[in-house]
């Protein structure tokens, strides 16, 4: 964006659209363990999520445009978790939140999935056990970045 | 298993004339978790409710046979997320007494016990507060209850350096001693936390919407209750006034003035009050612990077949290093036999019932999560009412599914 001699505001509508995506990504309500509850620390006074503009948590997959797998994924989850996110309205993301999620985490048994990716595409992975509030919002940052830059998932990027 | 040969969660099941039955959850705003509840309605009005549960099965007491008697504490704590120390001090307990060192704990070591015992107690009641307030459409309280609670995570943080999983207490004692600026903070939370209850009370005790929305809704009769084997809160909001702390004391409990509050009422607006009442409990324990954390003293118990030797002995000391390198490269060893345990978690009585065969793994950690318990009784208490009402209903039981499922 640059402003014009005559005042203009000069953009690309890309651009346009981009920045108003990236400015409001909504996430899903969807807690499954520990990091459930750090997902719901972030919408605290400490944290203050509001100022990413993802303070709005839908409850409907519908209106949701980011899933936060925030926590370990039985495998009787998984089929849940694969149809809400099929649910979920395009372009959607995804962030697999802490170490259980991400890779199954300490938890190397027969309940767990080794790794949300082997089931749903996931765009940026948080670590931790669970990640602090500060990471998710970390985590956040870089899924608006990708968006701004058109990456995978982007304003008419995705295909 | 394959996912397509995974059973998927049914939406309408079947509808006849005025009767239908409905899934809810397991991804719902208002289950606290990852509940599945199979409903039976009647127009607005709940017939039958059963819970499926096991949406997070995680296989934790299988994972803590093929750990180390100390790493098993790791997974444990994660059971029940919200009150990780209560979790690992009923552990510890337990291998205590297995080990034959129960009588032996440093002073100093049981005080701190009681302290994160009491600190978890007041963040699990802020996390229920704070959810079950949202889910009545009550946004701010969670702001108030969640600030409250980022000053105890702040505590835990600096003694374990994770904010809500510290794993801190350990079998023989604690993980070091209190750091330095822990008890200014400490002090800090004990002014900040009357006025801040008062805040809490004002918002929703005489709050005519709240009192419209929990009086006389979800009512569990003492009888039900006993026979569910529903314990914690929820149980003494019908009256019986059974707090293991009291019943079965343990660190030193017996040496603290409380009192347990109880109410006759049953409905959700009683154990609203009685989980308040509570937290001012655990405000006045907090007050006494204070006063005894002055004296400086050991907080691990000195006995290297257990504990690690304290660091700075290892490069003077061949038995220390031999001691330090045994305790880390294959743990201690615990004499064969069994034990229950329960301590008062937030939710209830947790027991682990420990098996060990000798080795330095346990052969068996059986667990009693409160959460399955009181989860049950929803069976109970969900019928008759309303389906708006039935979020009341399992906000007012508190459950936790890390540790309903394991």
């Amino acid at each position: 964006m640059e402003v014009g001699p005559g005042k203009f505001l000069l953009t690309r509508v890309d651009d346009a659209a981009r920045w108003a995506q990236s400015s409001s990504v909504w996430p899903l309500t969807m807690g499954l363990a520990c990091c459930a509850i750090e997902m719901m620390s972030v919408t605290d006074p400490h944290f203050d999520i509001a100022r990413l503009g993802s303070e709005v948590f839908r409850s409907s997959p519908r209106q949701a445009d980011l899933m936060i797998v925030s926590g370990r994924v039985a495998w009787k989850m998984a089929p849940v978790i694969k149809r809400i996110y099929d649910q979920m309205a395009d372009p959607k993301w995804v962030i697999s939140m802490g170490a259980c999620a991400s890779s199954g985490g300490v938890f190397d048994n027969y309940a767990i999935v080794q790794g949300v990716d082997t089931i749903i595409p996931v765009d940026v992975y948080v670590p931790g056990c669970p990640p602090t509030p500060d990471g998710l919002l970390h985590g956040i940052t870089l899924i608006q970045q990708q968006i701004r830059e058109g990456g995978r998932g982007g304003f008419l990027a995705r295909s | 298993m394959s996912l397509s040969t995974a059973p998927l969660t049914p939406e309408i099941v079947s509808q006849e004339g005025n009767s239908m039955v409905l899934s809810m959850g397991p991804q719902h705003p208002s289950t606290h978790g990852v509940l599945q509840l199979v409903l039976e309605i009647e127009g607005e009005s709940v017939v039958r409710a059963d819970p499926e549960i096991g949406y997070l099965h995680t296989g934790i007491e299988k994972t803590a046979e093929n750990l180390f008697w100390s790493q098993a504490q790791t997974v444990i704590e994660r059971m029940d997320y919200l009150a990780p120390e209560s979790n690992s001090l009923c552990y510890v307990l337990g291998v205590e007494r297995l080990l034959g060192i129960g009588d032996r704990i440093p002073k100093r070591a049981q005080r701190i016990r009681v302290l994160f015992g009491e600190l978890t107690r007041i963040a699990s009641h802020c996390v229920w507060l704070g959810t079950h307030s949202l889910d009545l459409g009550a946004m701010s309280v969670f702001f108030y209850t969640f600030d409250l609670r980022e000053n105890i995570l702040d505590l835990q943080e600096a003694v374990g350096g994770a904010r809500m999983h510290p794993n801190y207490l350990r079998v023989g004692g604690c993980n070091g001693d209190l750091p330095e600026g822990f008890l200014d903070t400490f002090d800090a939370l004990l002014q900040k936390f009357p006025g801040r209850m008062r805040d809490l009370r004002g918002l929703l005790q005489a709050n005519p919407i709240f009192q419209d929305r929990t009086i006389g809704i979800a009512r569990l009769s003492l009888e039900d209750a006993i026979s569910w084997g529903v314990t914690g809160p929820s149980l003494r909001a019908s009256g019986l006034a059974y707090d293991v702390r009291r019943a079965f004391p343990y660190s030193g409990y017996e040496g603290y003035e409380f009192d347990v509050p109880t109410r006759t009422e049953g409905d959700a607006y009683a154990r609203f009050l009685v989980r308040l009442d509570e937290m001012e409990q655990a405000h006045r324990i907090l007050k006494q612990v204070r006063g005894q954390l002055e004296e400086p003293g050991p907080v691990m118990i000195d006995d290297t077949k257990v504990a690690a030797p304290p660091k700075e002995t290892i490069a003077l000391s061949m038995e220390a290093l031999i001691h330090h390198f045994k305790i880390v490269s294959e743990g201690f060893r615990v004499p064969p036999g069994d034990v229950y345990q329960a301590v008062e978690s937030p939710r209830g009585e947790l027991g682990y019932y420990i098996v060990s065969d000798g080795g330095n793994r346990p052969y068996r950690v059986r667990t009693r999560p409160p959460s399955l318990y009181n989860l049950q009784a929803i069976k109970g208490i969900a019928p008759g009412n309303l389906i708006a009402d039935l979020v009341v209903s399992i906000g007012s039981l508190d459950p936790v599914f890390g540790e309903v499922d394991r």
